[in-house]
């Protein structure tokens, strides 16, 4: 019973937590700085919110969001999955790649931003691609590396159970066991993506978008409404990290409970 | 069937100085079908290697494998393993594991369950069929790695130490479940240990390996009646003698 009393109390602190900060925030916005265009109170966010609201344009703002970050995430999957998967299976494939793939990694996906549009014009396809480039690295490194660490005794343990062709090898041992580590990798990558959204629909692709809107309203000198954009971008990538936690745990993973991870 | 003949095996690794490890020297021993036979030897003598040789799993520099009559190129699904590691699929529950070679056979999913509940049953893990390997203790993920094994009906059962990493008890009952299995199965086992003791309960006949190179120091049949008794006089004068001539002959020279 202690344990879940101190559950409960742990989780009310971080409530009060986010309390205190946004009456911190309300304090200095509407007590010291006085100015809604250096820093809205939140109540000045709240009103801009519901503003937001009746222009009812909230929604296609998500949903265009949504088909960018989509776009490239799907593609970051499509070329990064397998790219991976040939890398850390072979060596000869891993060091034909690694060279060029170190050479484009650092370059910031923000970077790309010219030739997405003169490769996909003003469309979502190169919101996208930008997007791509922020979430296609992480994908093939983890895939990469869980395939790199797949135990030799579980390849050894298929080839004597009569599973001797390299494609039955990745599909039905090499892939299950360098999951954990694959679904960390698309992780992080939604996470990359989802960042360079706001870069991404900065330059025009489309008439919505959160991070579209967020800069219209910048040029608006509407602050309450890009805090308000920001919190809800901010909230959208904590929605979609723990809704696919929570579903890749379930459905691929639940064989490592009770594992010590 | 499962004869098994080594003629003149060979097996060395190259070292950094350019010269070659010899791991196993000209080694020639034939195993009978239906026969349980212990290779016995201190870590290093090359008997991990011999067991990939004959697995397929590592290709013999010189000599051959021939297992009823055919050679041994590659793994064979007349060969059977269980590795000294847990090696069971942990993404895969206990049913799945077992079952996972008949799906490999491209068996429909009622028909290699069927089989695979047949071996469960005979390693008597029945009520964890849905259980994962992390759940289970290390003496139950060995039992269901011998069903895994068994359950391609392979003619030659090839066991790496198996129970090496086991408690003391859990290892007694191991080997004597192993030997309920083996009658009621009867494939040619081969089995790994540096224990003169398990050796000496388990097999017919015991292939002692010297180190260094790994060569055939002396082989002993063991003829106490099954069941055996460990405490027995008998036991323990066998155990003697095999102790006596590793300490004689077959130690690092």
């Amino acid at each position: 019973m202690k344990l879940s009393a101190d559950g409960i109390s742990k989780r009310w602190l971080g409530v009060i937590a986010i309390i205190l900060a946004i009456v911190v925030w309300e304090v200095i916005a509407a007590g010291i700085v006085r100015n809604s265009f250096i820093l809205p109170s939140p109540v000045d966010v709240f009103t801009a919110f519901q503003e937001l609201v009746a222009t009812g344009r909230l929604i296609p703002d998500f949903i265009d969001s949504l088909v960018h970050f989509g776009i490239g995430l799907v593609a970051a999957l499509a070329v990064g999955i397998p790219v991976g998967i040939a890398m850390g299976w072979s060596r000869r494939f891993d060091a034909f790649m690694d060279p060029v793939i170190e050479l484009l990694r650092p370059i910031p996906p923000l970077a790309w931003i010219p030739f997405a549009i003169i490769w996909f014009g003003l469309t979502s396809w190169s919101a996208g691609f930008v997007i791509f480039v922020g979430a296609v690295f992480p994908v093939i490194i983890n895939t990469y590396s869980g395939f790199r660490g797949v135990p030799r005794i579980f390849v050894e343990a298929g080839k004597m159970l009569g599973c001797t062709k390299n494609f039955n090898l990745i599909r039905y041992i090499a892939f299950p066991a360098a999951l954990p580590s694959v679904a960390a990798g698309i992780r992080i990558a939604c996470g990359v993506g989802w960042m360079c959204l706001v870069a991404a629909e900065l330059f025009g692709v489309s008439n919505n978008g959160l991070g579209m809107a967020l800069w219209l309203y910048y040029n608006l000198h509407r602050m309450d409404c890009v805090v308000v954009y920001m919190i809800l971008l901010g909230l959208a990538g904590l929605a979609f990290d723990m809704a696919f936690r929570y579903y890749i745990e379930r459905h691929f993973l639940k064989w490592r409970t009770g594992e010590v991870a | 069937m499962g004869n098994l003949e080594i003629r003149d095996l060979n097996q060395s690794f190259p070292r950094e100085d350019g010269s070659r490890l010899v791991v196993l020297d000209h080694l020639n021993f034939e195993v009978k079908d239906k026969e349980f036979v212990c290779i016995l030897g201190s870590s290093g003598c090359g008997k991990t290697t011999l067991l990939r040789l004959i697995a397929g799993l590592d290709e013999a520099q010189e000599g051959s494998i021939v297992l009823d009559g055919e050679e041994i190129k590659g793994q064979n699904p007349k060969v059977g393993m269980v590795f000294q590691e847990y090696s069971l699929f942990p993404w895969r529950n206990v049913m799945d594991n077992i079952a996972f070679g008949l799906e490999m056979k491209g068996l429909i999913k009622e028909e290699r369950y069927r089989i695979a509940q047949r071996y469960l049953e005979l390693v008597n893990l029945s009520q964890f069929r849905e259980s994962y390997p992390s759940e289970l203790s290390g003496g139950m993920r060995q039992r269901v790695a011998v069903a895994r094994a068994l359950a391609l009906d392979p003619v030659l059962l090839l066991m790496d130490e198996p129970f090496g990493a086991l408690d003391a008890q859990t290892r007694n009952m191991l080997q004597k479940e192993l030997l309920d299995i083996w009658e009621e199965t009867k494939k040619t086992v081969i089995f790994i240990t540096h224990s003169v003791d398990e050796a000496v309960y388990l097999s017919d006949r015991i292939i002692v390996l010297s180190p260094r190179p790994g060569r055939i120091c002396r082989i002993f049949d063991v003829e106490l009646d099954r069941p055996r008794d460990r405490t027995s006089v008998e036991f323990a004068k066998v155990r003697r003698t095999v102790l006596d001539l590793i300490s004689q002959n077959c130690a690092i020279q």
